[in-house]
């Protein structure tokens, strides 16, 4: 085994570059990167493959960030027991990571008929059996009672004490920081576009030019997932994209609801849920549709107009005049319904982490634990490294501060008095920090997701020529190069 | 002539109506002197006042902001900017300093002061 | 903690306006707080001219203008505090600021609201599609061209036909990018009728009326948008979508007051203005605390704003020196035709004469507004037109004010 674990600052474009590890994952999402943040426990060398210009790009930016009790999934299955495993995992290490998730509770709603009541029931038996602790079944007016914004149609709830809400980006972007602090090496724009076995080693090139070889690969990629399986030749199974709408609402309707609201599930999804977020706003959907092409991320008047509907269905007073941005996501589902977290057909040493749809989020730990597991089986050697720190410093430590030691630490960093974003008051000081720790933030949106600058009513409008400037000044790089999201996503057309 | 106006002078933008022959024109429809004056040149000879900004080469992303001193021919509005793209001025700089001069009968001058 | 007997939260027109009236009233203990790095607000960006003919009886830009009131500011030796970002206002007058020395916490007398506006975005307006660079407030793109001196696109589309709007499309041809269409949702423009005709009609931009982007395309950088025209309930009629490609698009529609500081300081908000609550001397329902300019009420004309902040300045400086404005007051409520009166209550045993501002629910030619309190008529006015985008203006005299205990009405009669 190689030990040339070092710490790495930033990142590189390494064109033609031939590095050796241990593990290659592909794809820095919620799963590659939890993965690889669990890695990095161990003695061993891991780089991180990333098609995009940033991590957390594709169903880990934009999903309901619900931490899922574990009700839901068939018993017997690998969601169920990694949902299980996963709940207490995830509280764990979000607070390792400093990743605000908040332990409040949710209601699934029946609306007056027998068959949602039934369905009710069902669930809370099923919970039962797949071992969640803490499950109740409560009439509709205790449910109003604790939560007086619920419509009057509901006529049952199951109680699920254990479930929460995690901000699913962030918790990507802090799990990455912290492998790439315990000597992860990511690698953006690396777009995998072959996978060779030879000798026990593989050999990965990237549309970019890169070639990286290692001694096992993992499969993360998404709704890629089995492209990438393709490419090692191995068939076996096909992403099925799905896609969900939803509207984010303004911090003054972040308090309808303390709990996080779902509907009865169907066979589509969880249904439309109402969820307050850990940054305060207020959250309302997905839709679900099959996506018409992979990535393909556009929100419709149709999705939207039945994510609106169906949440007054729950919470009847919500506001939508306040919706400050509505998007949607893309999940990656196979027919079979379950996660696969498998070694390749006929690949040694590829291992599969597919499929991987509600509750992948609230799982990933105990996926990537699980996947860890696999792993060993497969061969590898996993040594304990001392050095391994699991804490990350948490990036919100001035907003947290009382007004005496935010003027203390201002005299100390003056930059962290310049408000750049007046909406969601971030400093420029959390900015600059947003784009020197790991992972980096290379454009707007990366700053955007690791600060909320930009986030909040005015999304953007007036802090975005600052923002560009200080991508500019601290990436030394020309203006016109500023990008929102990677490559062609350019702002500026030229210099006058 | 027959036509109708609306005035941009200032932001009441009076309806203007302006009929007769060139050097007889009679407009009708002003609240103010400087509206009839705004018609009669509208129908003989349109002029606009243009503003637009210069780079400060001597200072990073920063422009200065300027105006034509007085109205210049509507049809000439290209050519004085073109005539605006192709300056480049030094830092510090004044507001109402002239940058440039004569331009179709007007000076472009800066509106703004750049340390 | 600092103390200062009058603190005014913002450096644009308003702000400069409030402190200069505030310090000629003999109030000399007055600053301005202002995040930028220069006094002159959204006025700084806003080079174009058309701006003082009311007020200063020239026509200037906007740069100028501003310099005419930061001058002002200067002459007296008002301090300034720049690249200060006020981050919290408490009911009794304690203001935190946040800047590159430190939080700052200033215990004030009276406070002047004047933090001005912020543009509707995409995400308000829920325009469908995906989410490429390229898609711009008006504002946002304004404040790239002029201040940072870089293009944000060469073929453009806009939404909304505020002034902004047209002043950009303008801005945007004169740079050489191709304005393909404004369009505008409702069957009217926003907009002043001289900036359709100079920024329009001038460079042949054409102006889409009763017509939306109903969605926009492309996925890293905008490729182009699909418009369509909408019934009277603004529902997109489908048959009418079209497709116009275009690298940008620019939003214009709308200004909403930013008073997040306002509403945490427990001021009532006026759900039509977006602004606070405020008699005549522009005094919230919190006392010591005035608002003026965008932030009370999104204004068309600067020369309004500035009218308008030196009455909360004045009044500031008052209530410093002599403590309450009187107990008598009657509130103001829109009648036909119109849309809101501001202010929303008057004292009624002033000395001073009230002028009530307003806006129209739509475009009218010849009205006559009165202004009357149960049966009596306090004031009436004739306009040959009126129009939303177009501020009135009307002012009742003070006597006639002396008595009257009933809520003030504002209603228009067209006339023939």
């Amino acid at each position: 085994m190689s030990h040339q674990k070092q710490k790495r600052q930033g990142f590189d474009y390494c064109k033609e570059v031939k590095s050796m590890y241990d593990v290659l994952i592909v794809g820095a999402g919620v799963v590659g990167g939890m993965l690889a943040r669990q890695l990095s426990r161990y003695r061993l060398s891991v780089c991180l493959l990333e098609k995009g210009h940033d991590v957390a790009l594709g169903a880990s930016k934009a999903n309901s960030g619900i931490v899922h009790g574990g009700y839901d999934p068939e018993p017997g299955t690998l969601k169920a027991k990694l949902n299980a495993e996963g709940v207490q995992k995830m509280y764990d290490t979000a607070r390792e990571l400093n990743v605000p998730c908040i332990n409040n509770g949710s209601f699934v709603c029946a609306f007056g008929t027998k068959e949602e009541e039934e369905t009710i029931r069902a669930l809370y038996a099923r919970g039962l059996e797949n071992g969640i602790e803490g499950l109740s079944i409560i009439s509709g007016d205790e449910a109003r009672r604790r939560e007086p914004e619920l419509s009057k149609d509901v006529s049952l709830v199951l109680d699920v004490p254990n479930a929460g809400i995690v901000c699913p980006y962030e918790l990507t972007i802090a799990a990455v920081g912290n492998a790439m602090d315990n000597g992860v090496e990511l690698k953006l724009n690396c777009h995998v576009n072959s996978i060779k076995r030879e000798d026990g080693i593989f050999t990965v090139t990237s549309e970019e030019g890169d070639v990286i070889q290692g001694r096992f690969l993992v499969n993360c990629a998404g709704c890629f997932s089995h492209q990438i399986a393709r490419m090692a030749g191995d068939d076996s199974f096909t992403i099925i994209p799905r896609i969900g709408e939803y509207m984010l609402l303004d911090k003054n309707e972040g308090k309808r609801v303390s709990h996080t609201i779902f509907q009865v599930p169907t066979k589509e999804g969880k249904g439309i849920l109402v969820t307050p977020t850990v940054d305060g706003n207020l959250l309302t959907g997905p839709n679900a549709a099959i996506a018409e092409f992979l990535e393909n991320t556009k929100t419709t008047p149709e999705g939207l107009d039945i994510v609106g509907r169906l949440a007054a269905k729950s919470v009847p007073s919500i506001n939508f005049r306040q919706v400050i941005t509505s998007f949607a996501g893309i999940r990656s589902s196979e027919k079979n319904g379950d996660f696969i977290i498998r070694p390749a057909n006929s690949v040694e040493g590829m291992l599969h982490v597919a499929a991987i749809d509600s509750p992948g989020l609230t799982a990933s730990v105990a996926i990537a634990d699980y996947a860890i597991d696999r792993l060993r089986e497969m061969g590898l050697a996993t040594v304990e490294d001392p050095t391994f720190n699991g804490h990350r410093a948490d990036p919100h430590a001035f907003r947290k501060m009382s007004d005496e030691e935010k003027d203390a630490y201002i005299k100390e960093h003056p930059e962290f008095g310049r408000i750049i974003c007046r909406c969601e008051t971030v400093s420029e000081g959390e900015i600059l920090q947003a784009i020197h720790s790991n992972p980096p933030a290379r454009d707007v949106d990366g700053v955007k997701r690791r600060t909320r600058s930009g986030m909040g009513r005015c999304q953007g409008g007036f802090c975005l020529p600052y923002v560009m400037k200080l991508l500019k000044r601290e990436h030394g790089v020309a203006m016109e190069t500023i990008t929102k999201k990677g490559k062609e996503s350019k702002y500026v057309t030229g210099k006058m | 002539m027959n036509r109708t106006l609306t005035c941009i002078i200032c932001p009441r933008g009076c309806t203007l109506t302006v009929t007769g022959e060139k050097g007889a024109l009679t407009v009708t429809g002003n609240s103010c002197p400087k509206g009839e004056q705004y018609a009669v040149d509208e129908c003989t000879h349109p002029v606009r006042t243009v503003t637009s900004v210069v780079r400060v080469y001597n200072r990073e992303d920063t422009m200065v902001s300027v105006k034509t001193s007085s109205p210049i021919p509507k049809e000439h509005i290209f050519d004085v900017m073109n005539a605006i793209h192709a300056a480049r001025v030094r830092a510090p700089i004044a507001a109402g300093t002239v940058i440039l001069t004569d331009v179709y009968g007007a000076d472009v001058v800066a509106t703004k002061s750049v340390d | 903690m600092l103390t200062h007997d009058i603190v005014v939260v913002g450096g644009g027109p308003a702000g400069m306006a409030a402190a200069v009236a505030a310090y000629d009233a003999g109030v000399k203990d007055v600053v301005i707080l202002d995040r930028d790095d220069a006094l002159g607000g959204i006025l700084r960006q806003c080079i174009h001219n058309g701006f003082g003919l009311h007020k200063l009886g020239r026509e200037l830009t906007g740069p100028e203008y501003a310099d005419v009131y930061r001058a002002e500011v200067e002459k007296r030796g008002i301090k300034t505090y720049c690249e200060t970002t006020v981050t919290g206002l408490s009911h009794d007058r304690v203001v935190t600021a946040q800047c590159r020395e430190g939080l700052l916490k200033i215990q004030a007398k009276a406070v002047i609201l004047a933090m001005g506006c912020r543009e509707r975005s995409r995400g308000a307006l829920n325009i469908p599609g995906t989410r490429p660079a390229g898609v711009y407030s008006a504002g946002t793109a304004q404040k790239l061209m002029n201040c940072d001196g870089y293009h944000v696109g060469r073929r453009v589309v806009i939404l909304g036909s505020g002034d902004i709007g047209l002043i950009m499309a303008r801005r945007m041809s004169l740079e050489g990018a191709h304005v393909e269409a404004v369009c505008e949702l409702m069957p009217y423009s926003g907009g002043l009728a001289r900036n359709i005709v100079q920024c329009l009609e001038d460079y042949g931009i054409p102006l889409y009326l009763s017509t939306t982007v109903a969605e926009i395309h492309g996925r890293k950088r905008v490729e182009g948008v699909s418009i369509a025209r909408v019934d009277e309930k603004r529902r997109i009629i489908e048959a009418t979508r079209r497709y116009i490609p275009c690298d940008t698009l620019l939003l214009s529609c709308g200004l909403i007051p930013e008073n997040e500081l306002t509403r945490n300081a427990g001021i009532s908000i006026d759900p039509i203005t977006g602004g606070a609550l405020v008699d005549e001397n522009r005094e919230t329902d919190v006392p010591g605390i005035f608002a003026c300019g965008n932030v009370l009420q999104v204004h068309d004309l600067v020369d309004y704003v500035s009218e308008e902040a030196e009455i909360a300045g004045c009044a500031a400086a008052a209530r410093v020196q002599k403590g309450d404005a009187g107990a008598a007051f009657v509130s103001t409520t829109p009648g036909n035709g119109v849309r809101y009166v501001l202010p929303q209550r008057v004292h009624t045993e002033g000395s001073e004469d009230v002028s009530l501002y307003l806006r129209v629910t739509q475009p009218f030619g010849k009205v006559r507004f009165t202004v009357s309190a149960g049966e009596t008529v306090l004031a009436t006015a004739v306009r040959l037109k009126a129009a939303p985008g177009e501020m009135e203006k009307i002012t009742v005299k003070s006597e006639k004010l002396h008595g009257v205990t009933e809520p003030i009405k504002v209603s228009l009669e067209v006339m023939a």
